[in-house]
């Protein structure tokens, strides 16, 4: 491995003068271990987050909830302030790795590390949330659904730094669930699903507004509009939930690699979408 | 560059440790080479198979994805630490009686793992067990035997 300066800030304000262009800040480590490991990166300086207590923080804010981006994938997994509303970012929390990297990997880290399969990525987005971005000269939002701009690649500016992520109160007749296929328990998605579904104040039947975010079927993680649209202002029944499924399979962008073909993934978003939205409708209702 | 050091205080095992490390040290080389302590093994080295399982402050890691940096000021349980002199750890215990080791590579970090199941959930079910191991690969696939163990160890504990 390259040698490196390990840094250990004990603020934020400290953290953030010493991220420089040559640093690399450090959350959980599951993915930077290896970069750094693969000298995939050319840091000289590891900035270490973990000793930054208000980064760790879950907690109420603005009727809905301020994650911290040190926040690690067990505690996202297990918060009551997130499970019963946000249960798409539930459920992806509890599959990410296994029950090792759970306890070591952060929100923030699975986030800026931009793998276009990031499992927590989707559920944000169909969720309508923003990562909040900060450096020395203040803080910024960035929907999360414009984050993303490549693999490995955010849209965070030279020493900003991903503090935490706001995910907006989910509004009455809403719901969400996330839907994803692996080869094996520990491999990262072959490709994941997040759908969110509000329904119509008047009928219980008619959706009012849906999001849908595809993972790992395209160079970021990815809203599918078509699919969108085709929900928004339809009763749901099988047919309109079967176009969905076949709008989100146009709009993904699958490649083949060593885990799935094109083909096979772009059924697979097919498949996933149809479910995600079914339990995001039932959970809407207040039946799941 | 010289390398950078960084002087570190870690509790291993109860046991007050002050070292200067390289930072680029990982948490398994500085307990196998520079503690000494070889009962915790590496497998993969990229966090899939948990044979470095150690547990950290609570939490139940692998130690080969984490710097020996970050564990400054922390608490380290490995399998060295799971005996009380002669007398073995029910886990330990459950494991030889139930011959839930084969080739043995996974058993300390399959101890640790049960470990940090039972210290959270002290009567688990046989399916709660099996998610508590989820992280742990045994290549001789004993599973059986070790979900029973750690079940027994439950018992007796």
């Amino acid at each position: 491995m390259r040698p490196f300066h390990y840094r250990a800030p004990r603020s934020l304000d400290e953290a953030l003068a010493l991220l420089t262009p040559q640093a690399v800040p450090l959350a959980g480590g599951t993915d930077l271990f290896l970069k750094m490991e693969r000298r995939q990166t050319q840091a000289d300086t590891v900035v270490d987050l973990k000793r930054i207590p208000e980064l760790g923080r879950i907690e109420a804010a603005d009727g809905g909830v301020r994650i911290g981006a040190l926040a690690l994938m067990d505690s996202l997994g297990a918060s009551s302030l997130i499970a019963g509303q946000y249960e798409a970012l539930t459920r992806s929390a509890r599959v990410v790795g296994s029950i090792q990297t759970r306890n070591r990997a952060t929100l923030g880290g699975n986030l800026a590390n931009a793998s276009p399969a990031a499992d927590t990525a989707t559920p944000l987005m169909a969720l309508g949330a923003s990562a909040e971005a900060a450096d020395a000269t203040g803080t910024r939002q960035v929907p999360v659904d414009q984050l993303f701009l490549g693999p490995g690649r955010t849209a965070l500016r030279d020493g900003e730094l991903l503090t935490a992520v706001l995910v907006p109160a989910l509004p009455a007749r809403a719901g969400s669930a996330f839907q994803r296929c692996v080869r094996t328990a520990m491999d990262i998605a072959l490709v994941n699903c997040a759908a969110f579904v509000r329904l119509d104040g008047d009928d219980p039947d008619t959706v009012a507004e849906a999001r849908i975010a595809l993972g790992a079927v395209g160079p970021t993680p990815l809203r599918t509009a078509s699919a969108e649209n085709c929900l928004t202002g339809a009763r749901l029944d099988e047919r309109v939930v079967e176009e969905a499924g076949e709008c989100a399979a146009s709009d993904a962008q699958p490649i083949d690699d060593v885990r799935a073909g094109a083909d096979y993934r772009r059924e697979m978003v097919r498949v996933l979408t149809r479910r995600a939205i079914w339990k995001a409708f039932r959970r809407a209702r207040g039946e799941a | 560059m010289e390398p950078p050091r960084i002087r570190i205080t870690v509790t291993v095992n109860g046991e007050p440790y002050q070292e200067d490390v390289a930072a680029t040290r990982s948490l398994l080389d500085f307990l196998r080479n520079d503690l000494g302590l070889t009962g915790t093994k590496e497998g993969c080295g990229e966090g899939e198979c948990g044979a470095c399982s150690v547990i950290l402050d609570g939490r139940l890691v692998d130690a080969c994805l984490i710097f020996a940096a970050e564990a400054d000021g922390r608490r380290v349980e490995t399998v060295e630490g799971l005996a009380d002199g002669e007398a073995l750890h029910p886990l330990q215990g459950a494991f030889a009686t139930a011959g839930a080791a084969q080739c043995g590579y996974c058993t300390p970090g399959m101890l640790m793992a049960g470990k940090a199941l039972l210290d959270r959930n002290p009567s688990p079910t046989h399916e709660e067990v099996a998610h508590g191991i989820a992280g742990n690969l045994c290549r001789c696939t004993g599973y059986g035997t070790i979900i029973q163990a750690v079940m027994e160890a439950a018992k007796e504990s």
